[in-house]
């Protein structure tokens, strides 16, 4: 099956971010498909580069960009989202006139319509907020 | 058809299991992950609202979950199932759609 | 764009404003229209007070997006369930909520009424019935 997968919350303050990444882990395992995540409301944060959790702590965002590196999901940035809370990759940072950027590998913005997209293209979409 | 509705938060917190037992059909699964698996502890005041449903609807909480939290399968209300992560993964899978109840 | 249409479900069941999940929902919907998809939207619990006349939000500095539920019906989003539980919980009528319509084109382009108040049982028939139920 394609499985599709929303975060709508940030990481730390909420579980969302944790739960959607040992979901998408065990669906993978189950030989399932998850093309996209899409990150929306305050799940942009999790896609900083700069956060440094305690060291005895999980890295949320490092998990995210490693599954992205092992498994080539494409994790998706809400850019109406992202601009509203600072979430900028190297392109909006220029274009916005901003002096930094600060999105991780493996996360890249993009438009409200992928999301869309991915109800469209899966046949399965689970949400983990608040 | 039918549907696995989630949800995430306590039933002492917000509405959100009571309303989620209140919009799931007969043949619906409801599975509590996060703090929402407190509502499926016995002995509560949400616990006697839950059971009634569970007749209809089936039941599940999220072990890891549950175990984080200190809580024990022996607390569970009668009938509701635990499963890890893979079995929610079989249960997004076997149900025709998600909702979550955030 | 797409093969199939697909029955996309928009959940809202939290008030305005003093959380952003009412209006970014509402952005969803708004991008969402051009994929020419089957739209509905649920109000229910606290999402009732979404949908309320009279918002104004000068006193509190945000940007009252309520007017934005009325251009609905020009993106061909004319199914905003309300419901009844939910309003009659909160002591509202659907008195207190905007009048937001869409124009029929099957109809000779007649004005009709694009909130549709159902009951409990009935929400939970139009929940069951979607292909994607996004939730905010």
């Amino acid at each position: 099956m394609k499985i599709g997968v929303v975060v709508s919350e940030g990481p730390y303050t909420h579980q969302a971010a944790d739960s959607a990444y040992h979901f998408v882990k065990a669906a993978l395992a189950a030989g399932h498909e998850v093309p996209r995540v899409f990150f929306y409301h305050d799940g942009v944060n999790v896609s900083t580069r700069l956060s440094v959790p305690p060291q005895d702590e999980r890295n949320i965002q490092v998990n995210w960009s490693a599954l992205a590196a092992e498994h080539g999901t494409d994790l998706v940035v809400c850019i109406a989202a992202a601009q509203r809370r600072g979430l900028l990759d190297e392109n909006e940072a220029k274009r916005q006139g901003k002096d930094s950027d600060n999105i991780a590998e493996g996360f890249r913005i993009s438009g409200l319509g992928q999301l869309i997209e991915m109800g469209i293209q899966t046949d399965r979409l689970v949400t983990f907020g608040d | 058809m039918s549907t696995l509705h989630t949800v995430n938060k306590s039933p002492f917190s917000t509405q959100s299991l009571q309303s989620c037992l209140g919009h799931a059909r007969d043949g619906d699964a409801v599975l509590m992950i996060e703090d929402g698996v407190y509502g499926a502890m016995t002995g509560s005041q949400m616990a006697d609202a839950v059971a009634a449903r569970g007749n209809a609807v089936s039941l599940y909480v999220l072990g890891p979950d549950l175990t984080a939290r200190g809580l024990d399968a022996g607390r569970l209300i009668e009938g509701v199932t635990g499963v890890d992560y893979a079995g929610f993964v079989d249960l997004v899978a076997s149900h025709d759609r998600t909702q979550a109840w955030l | 764009m797409s093969e199939e249409i697909k029955k996309f479900l928009y959940v809202n069941r939290k008030a305005p404003y003093g959380t952003i999940y009412a209006l970014e929902s509402l952005e969803v919907v708004l991008i969402g229209a051009a994929f020419d998809q089957d739209v509905s939207l649920a109000f229910l619990d606290d999402g009732v007070f979404q949908l309320t006349k009279g918002q104004d939000t000068g006193a509190i500095g945000v940007k009252n997006f309520s007017p934005t539920f009325r251009a609905l019906g020009d993106y061909e989003v004319t199914k905003l369930y309300v419901e009844a539980e939910s309003l009659a919980e909160r002591g509202l009528s659907a008195d207190d909520l905007q009048d937001i319509t869409y124009e029929d084109e099957d109809d000779d382009w007649a004005e009709k009424p694009s909130i549709r108040i159902v009951n409990r049982a009935e929400m939970a028939d139009i929940m069951a019935d979607q292909d994607v139920v996004l939730s905010f």
